[in-house]
């Protein structure tokens, strides 16, 4: 059940991001990023991953995927506006890609992976509780870091969005 | 039926959203769908980090790190859309080839 419900999920984000990729219009491609993140979203869940899951949706869907929507209709002069790349960078950029691909696929089969002992596994879902309290004993100096960058980007962000008087 | 799910399958899925997001970044020339490959590659990176984590270590510490790396996109997608708009405020196009201004 679980392998059935692994393969459905890869499938759905491999589909999609296959989409993102050889999509010309590029409000097709966000269309295809929802369906990635939407299917990593559920592999999550099925990797007991809940909170992980919930976050994804709620801030990479929810929000990321929005602002993406918006930035597209604010710079684009009609929505099917498309930049095509010239044949030989797009076949250059192809070949790099399986080059990759295949690479890194032969490096983790071929790997061995020495799995710990059942019992350390994560056998149960961890509690969101949990994850909350090793952010904020032992990642507290990144949680708060990351707070301060929040707030430069949000500075940043709004200083170069601003219209020139 | 294949293989019972193990961390490879988590592994090879990654790799595979991984390529494509590297060859979305390299083909694309709209900017928004370079940074649509960004999120792809972060994403994969999530993925391998939710794997090691069920799998290798079985600590919730791969989690942690997961959710700063969504934060990290969602500051870095937020900035790179106002870098954007500015952009096609100058130049009139998103087309990232038209932004050679400082081409010697």
């Amino acid at each position: 059940m679980e392998d059935i419900a692994f393969y459905i999920f890869a499938g759905v984000s491999l589909f999609s991001a296959l989409v993102i990729v050889f999509s010309k219009s590029v409000i097709r491609a966000a269309v295809g990023l929802l369906g990635t993140l939407g299917g990593v979203a559920c592999l999550y869940f099925l990797a007991d991953a809940n909170l992980l899951g919930a976050i994804q949706l709620i801030v990479y869907a929810g929000g990321t995927l929005i602002l993406i929507v918006f930035g597209i209709m604010l710079t684009s002069q009609s929505p099917w506006a498309a930049f095509q790349p010239t044949k030989f960078q797009a076949i250059a950029a192809t070949i790099i890609g399986l080059i990759l691909a295949t690479g890194i696929i032969r490096l983790v089969t071929m790997a061995p992976w020495k799995s710990r002992a059942a019992e350390k596994l994560l056998t149960q879902s961890p509690a969101v509780k949990d994850v909350g309290e090793s952010l904020l004993t032992t990642y507290l100096v990144p949680f708060e870091v990351a707070s301060v960058l929040l707030l430069v980007v949000m500075i940043g962000a709004a200083y170069l969005a601003r219209t020139e008087k | 039926m294949l293989a019972e799910i193990g961390l490879q399958h988590y592994l090879v899925l990654s790799a595979l959203i991984f390529s494509l997001g590297v060859l979305c970044m390299a083909t694309k020339r709209n900017a928004i769908g370079i940074l649509i490959g960004v999120e792809l590659v972060l994403n994969s990176a999530n993925i391998n980090l939710v794997g090691f984590s069920k799998y290798q270590t079985g600590q919730l510490d791969g989690h942690v790190v997961a959710v700063f790396v969504i934060l990290l996109a969602a500051a870095e997608a937020a900035l790179a859309i106002a870098i954007f708009m500015n952009f096609y405020n100058n130049v009139r196009t998103i087309d990232v080839d038209r932004g050679d201004e400082l081409r010697g």
